[in-house]
């Protein structure tokens, strides 16, 4: 007689994906461990500030109130019929356990999963620019946090310079929020932007919110310049202003006492990594993913994957690729599913693959980023690693592939592990080595995920029994 | 490129396995004059070579060992002008510790049978430690030092080894996988990476570390070599405190600071992932981060940042293989260095140069015979393993 074992999913990440993972397989009477490093649900987008924050959502989200009020409001609603467990960081899988990091008792426990929705999200895109070390310097996201969690600007005179949507709703956020913009500068051109109009149409809510800021920011007298180039941060010993080339390759220097930073986001991977799945290269994301069919599913049997962490797409992808996942993984333990819906949400997610190369268009990766680099930007700042450095490196070692180009510099052997300077160190390496970026591979997992105390307190139990 | 005819390479020496020892046997060749090729199947220095402890130590090792480490020592002392790098080595000294009277009797024991060897061992008394050591957990009772051991980052030796046999005129193929290895029953070995590399050549060297029991099998020397995965683990920086390398007697946990401030610490096991990754064991970071604190008190509250492991080839007496096959000429073996490879490392390659172009060497390696599996049938089911691949543990 053989029975079918229980059912036990595990989703890793309380953002859009998995908070809706989370809630559908709540709605067929399954009972899922919802596991997220934040200490209340939301996700970076939608990042709730603390319990006694004044701020309304409205203020907080402005035009993505309603979305965020809605995914809080499911996950609130959820607790009955979910494990939810705050504060709690995955560090490491193996042979079927997470371990997990628990922040505020720092004690570490193992989470049992016989399935697995990782829903890992994302973090910046950082492109390095001299002086980014600077105190002041932050990236976009980061600015972002700073507003909707500690209700605070970056600083009083803030230039926003990069590429990407979230250039744009970061400006217009500081703008409503009463900061001074001083600029906002594109790297991508107004050509791409009018280029990619066709394919962005595709999702014109969207478009129309885009086009909105954009309006807004110029209405409202703050200076948007496209088709440059970020030439430096100045500073002595804090920011005190940019200087920038345009079009022409002639430099202009703005004063501002902060900048915002940053090119569209990368996925965090680590974990599908440790598990083991199989990762491919992803052009349009211009970087190595996790491999996933239409549904989610990854290489390795049980282990589903779902918004940013597997590929950038948005919150609004990401909500529906959760759903997605976790009918996939109902399905696939036999459980009857609504076969309708997940066709639906397939074709939604197929719909924006369209408006996300639009996006792309829109605002493309600065490809010529490496060439201008100066031997002396510092790449990595764990380790004070310099681009000079690693073109040294492959000059005199023949170095042509990350992982080794990590063990001759310790580029990416400090505390972010390359999650931050990674994708500079690649681009750095390609451009040296003549190499096409996918050709240089990527640095490969180990956990932790991220920096664990040493001193670690093991909890005994695992989850098993708490979640009975 | 897709083409059909393979490059085809005549060289005196062919080496399959590129590291440590591997690099170092080709350099020593060509610094005799002879003509290398070298085929690894990854990068040089990328494995077991790559991404061990960094201990260059020779307290501790069985007497047997003692000669190749002492000779090794000697080529350390001349690294940079070798290799042209000094690789993070220093001989910051390497303080072995005893937790009770027994293991400091064993400390005692071993620093009086390496005498002959003049390791400059010197034994440290409880008292003397916590003057000495202010840093060293209360279980420390006394220990011994090896003063003029030390350590260095096996990331930079290993693949500099490579790169100055390079230099020094040895073909290096990475990324080169042997395929296929043939003799033609006289004198000439034919090595075949995949369709686009032949290579004869009347000597071969097995340094191919844990995939090395192929070979051997293939040439009638069955080894009961297995595949072993040591956990490794590194903290974030912390101020310099810490100049010995650190072994515990018994085992369990070493630890050593490297100048730029982080720790690295080794211990327990890690598991097979594929054939080309492994990673330290849950239990294993477990033990090892009650141990450091145990070991360290200040590492209380430093974070740990990374954990790693690779591929070791152990045989079951924890000793390597060295020696001329005794099945066919021309192929000489030196493989399974039980994690204890790296010091060794250098002074192994010069034996195996001396052992291609002369037959012979000056020092002593008769402990590392193949010779010494030739066990008669055993009355019982044996439960030696012979397999040679990697097991997942």
């Amino acid at each position: 007689m053989t029975t079918k074992p229980a059912l036990q999913p595990v989703i890793v990440g309380a953002g859009p994906a998995g908070i809706r993972a989370a809630q559908t397989l709540a709605a067929h009477g399954v009972r899922p461990v919802l596991i997220d490093e934040a200490a209340r649900g939301g996700g970076q987008i939608y990042r709730r500030p603390p319990a006694h924050f004044k701020r309304t959502p409205a203020t907080l989200y402005g035009t993505e109130a309603a979305r965020a009020t809605a995914l809080h409001g499911t996950l609130d609603g959820l607790h009955a019929q979910i494990d939810y467990q705050p504060d709690s960081l995955v560090w490491n899988a193996q042979g079927g356990l997470l371990d997990v990091l628990h922040g505020p008792t720092q004690t570490t426990r193992t989470v049992p999963y016989g399935q697995l929705i990782v829903a890992s999200g994302a973090t910046d895109r950082v492109l390095p620019v001299p002086g980014w070390t600077l105190p002041g310097v932050y990236t976009l996201g980061g600015a972002q946090v700073a507003l909707k969690f500690q209700g605070c600007a970056i600083g009083s005179r803030v230039v926003l310079m990069g590429t990407g949507p979230l250039l744009y709703l970061v400006a217009y956020q500081y703008a409503k929020a009463g900061a001074m913009v001083a600029a906002v500068l594109d790297t991508a051109r107004f050509a791409d932007q009018l280029a990619a109009v066709p394919a962005m149409l595709t999702q014109p809510a969207v478009f129309a919110k885009g086009v909105y800021y954009v309006g807004w920011l110029r209405a409202h007298g703050v200076p948007i310049h496209s088709g440059i180039r970020p030439v430096r941060v100045l500073g002595d010993g804090r920011v005190a202003g940019v200087v920038w080339a345009d079009g022409a390759g002639r430099e202009h220097t703005l004063s501002c006492d902060a900048v915002g930073f940053g090119y569209a986001l990368r996925s965090e991977t680590q974990l599908a990594d440790l598990l083991g799945c199989r990762f491919a290269w992803a052009p349009m994301h211009r970087a190595h993913l996790p491999e996933r069919d239409a549904a989610g599913r990854s290489s390795v049997r049980g282990v589903y994957l779902a918004g940013d962490g597997a590929g950038i797409l948005g919150a609004d992808a990401a909500e529906w690729a959760g759903e997605l996942a976790a009918l996939a993984l109902l399905q696939d333990h036999g459980t009857a599913v609504d076969a309708a819906r997940m066709q639906a949400l397939q074709g939604q997610l197929h719909r924006l693959m369209r408006f996300r190369q639009g996006l792309e268009r829109a605002f493309p990766f600065p490809t010529d980023w490496a060439a201008h680099a100066p031997d002396a930007l510092v790449v990595c700042r764990c380790e004070n690693i310099t681009a000079g450095d690693l073109r040294a490196c492959v000059r005199e070692t023949g170095a042509d592939e990350m992982n080794r180009l990590k063990a001759l510099t310790r580029v990416g052997m400090g505390r972010c592990q390359g999650r931050s300077c990674g994708v500079a160190a690649a681009e750095i390496l390609a451009q040296a080595t003549g190499q096409p970026v996918e050709r240089v591979g990527r640095l490969r997992g180990q956990a932790p995920i991220k920096p664990v105390p040493i001193h670690l307190q093991a909890r005994q139990a695992t989850d098993a029994g708490a979640s009975a | 490129m897709s083409s059909s005819t393979p490059r085809t390479i005549k060289t005196d020496v062919a080496i399959v396995g590129g590291g440590i020892v591997g690099a170092s046997a080709a350099l020593a060749l060509r610094r005799q004059g002879v003509d290398v090729v070298l085929l690894e199947r990854d990068l040089c220095g990328s494995r077991s070579s790559g991404v061990n402890y960094g201990g260059v130590r020779r307290q501790g090792r069985p007497l047997s060992q003692l000669p190749l480490a002492q000779r090794a020592h000697e080529i350390w002392a001349r690294l940079p002008a070798l290799i042209g790098t000094d690789g993070e080595y220093q001989r910051t000294g390497h303080f072995k510790i005893a937790r009770s009277e027994a293991d400091m009797a064993a400390l005692e024991h071993y620093a009086h049978l390496s005498r002959d060897f003049d390791l400059g061992i010197e034994l440290i008394s409880g008292e003397r430690l916590r003057a000495q050591c202010p840093w060293l957990g209360g279980k420390a009772v006394g220990g011994s030092l090896c003063v003029d051991d030390g350590q260095a980052n096996p990331r930079l030796v290993s693949p500099a080894f490579a790169l100055a046999a390079q230099r020094a005129g040895a073909q290096i193929f990475e990324r080169s996988p042997l395929t296929r290895i043939e003799h033609d029953g006289r004198q000439l070995f034919t090595l075949h990476s995949g369709t686009a590399l032949e290579v004869s050549a009347p000597v071969v060297l097995n340094c191919a570390g844990a995939w090395a029991g192929a070979m051997a099998e293939q040439f009638g020397e069955p080894v009961p070599l297995r595949s072993g995965h040591p956990a490794m683990m590194v903290t974030e920086p912390l101020p310099y405190f810490m100049q010995w390398s650190l072994g515990v007697e018994g085992g369990g946990i070493y630890c050593r600071q490297v100048a730029r401030g982080n720790l690295v610490l080794g211990g327990g096991s890690g598991f097979w992932l594929d054939g080309d990754r492994a990673r330290s064991e849950r239990s294993a970071i477990a033990s090892l981060t009650v141990q450091a604190v145990e070991l360290l008190p200040a590492l209380k509250h430093a974070h740990f940042i990374r954990t790693w492991s690779g591929t070791e080839g152990y045989l079951p007496d924890r000793q390597p293989v060295l020696c001329k096959s005794r099945t066919t000429p021309g192929l000489i073996h030196g493989f399974g260095f039980a994690g204890a490879g790296f010091q060794i490392g250098p002074a192994v390659g010069e034996v195996l140069a001396e052992l291609a172009r002369d037959g012979h060497t000056s020092t002593p390696i008769d402990a590392f015979s193949l010779a010494r599996f030739d066990t008669p049938p055993a009355p019982a089911a044996g439960a030696t393993p012979t397999t040679t691949t990697a097991q997942a543990h």
